[in-house]
């Protein structure tokens, strides 16, 4: 009896190691492995694979990495038997993280529907990502609170209209009457907070930036999709300057007290009426409309380019861009591959797939499978449409992929707070910039 | 039971956990010091490059250095804080008082709570504080110092309490007594009776809180995430964000743990020896 027993559990045990080895290795049929890296639409993404396996019968497994681990979780997925079919990369630096699993897209249907083939991320004739939405940001405006401003009797300004904001100087003059004035119109500031809180930064160590790094590597002709650009000298640190102090000047929120705002905090003042503007991107309209009592219609809300004194100010535009590629594992099957192929083009391409994309992820997305009509119904998406179709306007591309690494982009971060604070001078926030560029490329 | 069945069942129960262990430490371990000497992005793509990651991680300004001198200088503040404090409660905890058992429990309490979740709670509690004078946890360096400092002595000292409430316990009566018909001032009994006699537990609290803190990572990126400026960016987190936060440096990252195992390898070897050494005298 003792004996049998005891056999009995070394059986079990044998037999728990054993099925835990197994369970990673079982594969039936082919399936598309879609390695997601947004949690907050992951339900979204779970709903387009159920329909595209009613559809076709092709089974679709959506992985999604937990916030901010999308990294970390792809290099750790890709050398496993479970790696993700499909996953996204963010610009040319993947490059060189990722070559030996990037497929060549140039013959796919997706690539070929893509209304500006250069937006694309390739090397040597090879299409390793193809965009799947853009995106832009800008200085977003309340118009209400803009018009309640221009039709102030005391204003110190010409300007009767938003759209009469057409360089630097004009944005500045308004800005600091409008703080001046900011009693009678209702609001704490002008610019929600400039949140810097460590990891709540990046709109302006990374999209602020992305100005003075488009101007000095258009001057030097910088390839695109350049993925190392060494000779970073921060020409226009001064511009940079101009429009960051702007925003700390004129704030909602003491300076002392940056290092304590998110990124959600400044978009609630926003949506509260308690700011005239906020600089963020097309993203944040969702944030603005879900905050509880918000106050904005969102036919007030609009962009504004970013102003820094650049040199071709009259016909700037906003920032239009992408981090957002897929790509095609490499060391997958041909039939992964071809079926992975034909997910993309069916969202992208079919009327279930299109809605879902409009309606659902609202992509402003650059196929020219998407008409007039497939336009998502957000305000901030139409108003980069309308940027991307005036004329005379010239939107700036994102460059910021162009960073050598995200440690960099946090260690700049903490030196504009710093500068934000007072603790340290800018100059010093400059050299210590391109100190860190340096040596981040080894 | 027999010595030979004893060995006959060895291979059946043993096996299963010695795969497991194989499989999960022992093999990823010596990868992982295999590519500490390469340049990898995932561990199929591996090129040798010999010490370079090494030299890189030394290279100044690299920040690893200074994560290193901010950890020990915490350790120690954090070994002499809480044990301290562990052992004033645990000296209070024996005496006879009301509801000894439930002060224990309470001072036990923070030791079960998550690392990241305290750290939530105490970037709560100390920003709420702060933000009176304008400031927050992250505003200067010494502030996250003090928070991480606080942190600890919150956490560890209950469970240190438990270790030294143990070892005071355990001390014959016989002495004590013997010391008070002596005359002995309470100050002499605590320092020439109990302290001598507890030492064995000293040393093991002194180790465990020693190793605690090298390895803090959670409470860290909880309550200050190295901020200001990486200035209050302990080891662990330091070595994950060169992992992690730089394309092209997990090498140097890889480099850096096994560095990181050979301290904390060697501050547990130093209490092995320590506490094997007074066990042979005693």
């Amino acid at each position: 009896m003792k004996r049998s027993l005891s056999l009995l559990l070394a059986l079990i045990t044998l037999l728990f190691s054993l099925t835990a080895l197994t369970a990673c290795g079982k594969r039936d049929g082919v399936t598309v492995r879609y390695l997601n890296f947004k949690p907050e639409v992951a339900a979204k993404y779970e709903a387009i694979a159920k329909a595209y396996e009613k559809e076709t019968g092709v089974r679709v497994v959506v992985e999604t990495a937990a916030a901010n681990t999308y990294e970390q979780t792809l290099l750790s997925k890709l050398p496993t038997r479970d790696a993700p079919t499909v996953f996204q990369i963010n610009g040319p630096k993947s490059y060189s993280a990722y070559k030996d699993y990037l497929a060549d897209l140039s013959a796919t249907e997706l690539y070929r529907h893509l209304a500006d083939p250069s937006l694309a991320l390739s090397k040597d004739g090879k299409v390793y990502g193809v965009p799947y939405v853009v995106e832009g940001y800008g200085i977003i405006y309340n118009k209400k609170i803009m018009d309640r401003y221009f039709a102030l009797p005391g204003k110190a300004t010409p300007y009767s209209d938003v759209s009469q904001i057409k360089s630097f100087d004009a944005l500045s003059a308004v800005v600091w009457d409008m703080q001046k004035n900011k009693a009678s119109l209702g609001i704490d500031g002008v610019f929600a907070a400039t949140s810097l809180k460590s990891g709540e930064d990046w709109r302006w160590q990374t999209h602020l930036f992305n100005l003075p790094l488009t101007y000095e590597m258009e001057e030097k002709d910088v390839d695109m999709t350049a993925a190392d650009y060494t000779d970073f000298t921060f020409k226009y640190s001064e511009n940079f300057k101009k429009l960051f102090d702007l925003y700390l000047n004129n704030s909602t929120t003491a300076r002392a007290a940056l290092g304590t705002k998110t990124v959600a905090d400044s978009m609630a003042e926003f949506a509260l009426e308690k700011c005239a503007m906020v600089q963020n991107g097309s993203w944040a309209y969702a944030q603005i409309a879900t905050e509880s009592g918000n106050k904005v219609a969102s036919e007030d809300v609009g962009f504004l380019p970013l102003y820094m004194g650049g040199a071709e100010e009259s016909t700037q535009g906003i920032c239009i861009g992408t981090e957002n590629y897929y790509a095609i594992n490499q060391k997958a099957s041909a039939e992964e591959k071809a079926a992975a192929e034909a997910f993309l083009w069916w969202l992208y391409s079919s009327d279930t797939g299109k809605r879902f994309v409009r309606e659902e992820l609202g992509f402003i997305a650059p196929f020219d499978t998407f008409s007039e009509n497939d336009i998502p119904n957000d305000p901030l998406a139409r108003e980069v449409l309308r940027y991307m179709r005036a004329d005379g306007v010239k939107n700036l591309p994102w460059r910021f992929a162009a960073i050598p690494s995200l440690r960099l982009k946090e260690d700049f971060g903490a030196s504009l707070l710093a500068y934000a604070q007072g603790q340290k001078t800018f100059a010093a926030v400059v050299s210590d910039l391109k100190a860190a560029w340096q040596s981040e490329s080894k | 039971m027999k010595a030979g069945t004893l060995k006959r069942y060895f291979g059946i129960f043993v096996l299963p956990t010695l795969l497991c262990f194989l499989l999960v430490f022992v093999i990823p371990f010596v990868m992982g010091i295999f590519l500490s000497f390469t340049e990898f992005s995932t561990i199929e793509s591996a090129t040798f490059v010999g010490l370079a990651n090494y030299k890189l991680a030394f290279r100044a300004g690299d920040g690893f250095l200074r994560s290193l001198g901010f950890t020990s200088l915490l350790a120690l503040a954090v070994v002499a804080a809480v044990n301290l404090v562990a052992l004033a409660l645990a000296l209070l905890l024996t005496k006879r008082i009301r509801f000894t058992s439930l002060f224990r429990g309470v001072f036990f309490l923070p030791n079960l709570i998550g690392g990241i979740v305290l750290g939530y709670i105490w970037n709560l509690l100390l920003g709420g504080i702060l933000s009176y004078f304008g400031l927050d946890i992250t505003y200067f360096a010494s502030l996250g110092f003090l928070g991480l400092l606080l942190l600890s002595v919150w956490q560890l000292s209950g469970y240190m309490m438990v270790i030294y409430i143990a070892a005071l316990g355990a001390i014959p009566k016989e002495t004590e007594q013997a010391a008070l018909v002596d005359g002995a001032t309470p100050f002499q009994l605590l320092r020439y009776v109990k302290l001598p006699q507890i030492l064995p537990s000293i040393a093991v609290c002194v180790f465990l809180t020693l190793t605690n803190t090298f390895k803090m990572f959670d409470q860290n990126l909880a309550l200050t995430q190295g901020a200001p400026g990486r200035k209050t960016e302990m080891l662990a987190l330091h070595i994950f964000r060169t992992f992690y936060g730089r394309i092209g440096w997990q090498g140097v990252g890889q480099a850096k743990g096994v560095m990181f195992f050979i301290v904390v390898a060697v501050l547990s070897g130093l209490q092995l020896y320590f506490t094997r050494q007074r066990k042979e005298k005693i």
